[in-house]
């Protein structure tokens, strides 16, 4: 009773809460900008560290520059941000307002794959170009067919899976690692889709599973599945892991002395504060994303972000954020006028210049991405696609330190 | 043998992990009749300040402990006499201080959480503390948990003691049981209320900066704490301090028996299984009364 009675209580407060910002008046010397992101509940942090710092970075870039040039006149950017409190139909309802009442030119991506999904419907009824930077997902193929105004750039998870692939195989062809992989992953969408299809790239590429386990979402007790998978003595730990269980994974097999010779964590390595936290343990450690740091482009990225929000970017999704807001401006100025479907059609047509290099979408897909990083110093470099410019050699893991 | 050993030795860790966020609660809502639904907050709260004093003025948390737990004694004292006190004094019975608390602390939890968005952001905090190995009967186990384990115990075997060998303790209980007889029999009510909720309050700052040396957390996570205190305060008996520490213990015991033995991936569903059956066979807790 007491429950229902909480449940009750949480729908009223959660109804009365939704966020109410004040329409200002139309001002024609300006571009609109809106966007719906969780600024509460559990996607705010994930949207605090990759999304809005990138959203915020680049308003302030514009308008500092004198804004957007449309058609000869420099327009800058004036902000119209909700709080979608981590819930998707908040999210929905917000984008609605941000287009029919709110009357933005354009309207930036909320964070996560579930919420992009979940946008893709509205943002499309409603004619709006939706950047979905933070959504990973293999279907992404069909639906940029379905839909053209929407676009993917963190490439597919089959993509990931490829570099995962590629870059175990190589060592094992240079005789660095045995064929002896253990592999855990968290039991949600994420986790199973990405295990489900390494799987299948691992055994078909000869590797030996001898630890394959999930563990429920939420979990930060990584003692008893580490030391099952320690006990099977692998060459490679392979884990697919949000931030706090990347982080506890990494913690409890320092301390437990687990310390394999490929170490591949999830969501989370890629952040600075891995580094902030592990320092020099960090090193050699694996992960999806990197970058290239020997761009020009990224190394002015990450040292204006640090400037601008007092901390350096996490080094997967945060670039292509930027970059995709890059593509989204040089769209529009290409137009020349605030011509929604025109700048779809060139954000998709286009080639264009950005901190991670040139950027052309093949079907609505980014295709200039890393699958696969690793802490090398001070930087998280990409090693894979092996092919791909600027990829950097593995390095074998040290002791942890 | 061994494996034996090291599912007990590593559960024991984590059920005191379990115990140390429940201790407070189950003073809160056993004694002070307080259903705190901001709890979480509080402890997540506490870590921030463990946070920022370890990596803002290089205080080590253990340290730290002696700032942050009078700090949240003294501020839950004055949330009891501010916020929670009209409350209390307008409550008819048990039952109508038990929805005006959870009304009221729901909306202190927004409070409270907002704050720490607005002063530390939404992302995730995490920083290592005597993450190092210790091994004992051949389990290797983290300083920092071990740690935590010890606090839950030494905390709830003091409380126990405390509420059942001492005439203030014996007090506290009388409020526990009847209200009314106790105001009667010349306890100060609210006066007892206010500290029992503030002593919650300490328990969960300790426990708030024990934890902030191993878990990652964030402004948002509070619930997920509330949620877990809950289950093992409800487990043990409301108001029962060493019904509270075996409940930890037992739920850190047994997921880490499900994960080694069973399968990783029913850790959840054998808290919840083990949570349903003790609410079907003693619904007042292992060691509960039965209502009054």
């Amino acid at each position: 009773m007491r429950r229902n009675r909480l449940a009750a209580i949480g729908i009223l407060v959660a109804a009365a809460m939704l966020l109410v910002a004040g329409a200002p008046a139309r001002a024609q010397d300006s571009i609109k900008i809106g966007w719906a992101i969780s600024k509460t509940g559990p996607f705010a942090a994930g949207a605090g560290v990759t999304t809005l710092p990138n959203y915020q970075v680049w308003v302030k870039d514009v308008n500092d520059a004198g804004g957007i040039n449309v058609g000869g006149k420099k327009l800058k950017i004036e902000v119209i941000e909700y709080d979608d409190r981590s819930n998707s139909e908040e999210m929905i309802k917000a984008v609605e307002r941000l287009a029919t009442q709110d009357k933005v030119d354009f309207i930036l991506p909320p964070w996560s794959t579930g919420m992009n999904l979940a946008a893709a419907p509205i943002f499309n009824k409603l004619g709006y170009p939706q950047l979905a930077v933070t959504a990973n997902t293999n279907q992404a193929p069909e639906l940029t067919k379905r839909w053209p105004n929407l676009t993917f750039w963190l490439g597919l998870p089959s993509e990931i899976v490829d570099g995962i692939v590629e870059t175990f195989a190589k060592l094992e062809k240079d005789g660095k690692i045995n064929k002896k992989i253990a592999m855990i992953a968290v039991g949600d969408q994420f986790g199973i889709e990405l295990s489900t299809a390494t799987r299948a790239g691992l055994k078909k590429a000869g590797f030996d599973l001898v630890y394959d386990k999930s563990y429920p979402f939420g979990t930060q007790d990584m003692q008893p599945v580490l030391k099952d998978a320690q006990a099977a003595n692998p060459d490679v730990l392979l884990a697919f892991s949000y931030p706090p269980d990347t982080f506890a994974i990494t913690d409890t097999s320092k301390v437990l002395g687990f310390n394999p010779k490929v170490f591949f964590v999830g969501v989370g390595t890629a952040f600075p504060m891995y580094k902030g936290k592990f320092g020099a343990g960090a090193d050699g450690i694996m992960g999806i994303g990197g970058s290239d740091a020997s761009l020009p482009g990224i190394k002015w990225y990450i040292q204006h972000h640090k400037e601008v929000i007092g901390r350096e970017p996490d080094r997967w999704a945060s670039p292509i954020t930027y970059a995709s807001l890059q593509v989204l401006q040089q769209a529009i100025e290409r137009v020349g006028k605030l011509d929604r479907a025109a700048v779809i059609k060139e954000i998709n047509t286009g080639s264009f210049d950005t901190i991670i290099g040139k950027v052309k979408l093949e079907n609505g897909l980014n295709k200039n991405i890393w699958a696969v990083g690793q802490w090398q110093g001070a930087d998280f470099f990409g090693v894979a696609p092996i092919s791909k410019q600027g990829a950097k050699p593995v390095i074998a893991k040290p002791a942890w330190q | 043998m061994t494996l034996v050993l090291d599912i007990v030795l590593s559960g024991l860790v984590l059920g005191g992990m379990y115990a140390l966020i429940a201790l407070g609660l189950t003073l809160q809502y056993g004694i002070a009749r307080i259903m705190n639904l901001s709890y979480g907050e509080c402890l997540v709260a506490a870590a921030f300040a463990a946070l920022y004093l370890y990596s803002g003025m290089a205080v080590n948390p253990v340290i730290g402990l002696l700032a942050v737990v009078p700090a949240s004694f003294a501020a839950n004292w004055l949330l009891y006499q501010i916020v929670l006190m009209p409350l209390v004094r307008r409550a008819r019975n048990q039952g109508m201080l038990e929805v005006d608390s959870i009304l009221g602390t729901f909306g202190i939890l927004f409070v409270i959480q907002g704050l720490m968005l607005l002063t530390f952001g939404g992302s995730l905090q995490s920083y290592s503390y005597l993450s190092v190995p210790v091994h004992i009967l051949g389990t290797t186990l983290a300083l920092n948990r071990i740690l935590a384990l010890l606090f839950a115990v030494v905390i709830g075997g003091v409380l126990f003691l405390f509420l059942t060998r001492t005439r203030y303790g014996t007090a506290l209980r009388a409020i526990a049981v009847n209200p009314d007889a106790a105001r009667l029999s010349g306890i100060d009510i609210h006066a007892a209320s206010a500290l029992a909720f503030a002593a919650g309050g300490a328990i969960v700052g300790a426990g708030g900066v024990l934890i902030s040396m191993f878990l990652t957390f964030s402004a948002a996570m509070g619930v997920v704490f509330t949620m877990k205190a809950l289950i093992v305060v409800i487990m043990g008996g409301v108001g029962n301090m060493l019904g509270a520490l075996i409940a930890g213990l037992l739920l850190g015991i047994s997921e880490t028996a499900v994960a080694r033995l069973v399968d990783p991936g029913l850790t959840i569903a054998v808290t919840y299984a083990l949570f349903l059956s003790v609410l079907l066979w003693r619904p007042t807790g292992l060691f509960g009364r039965p209502a009054r």
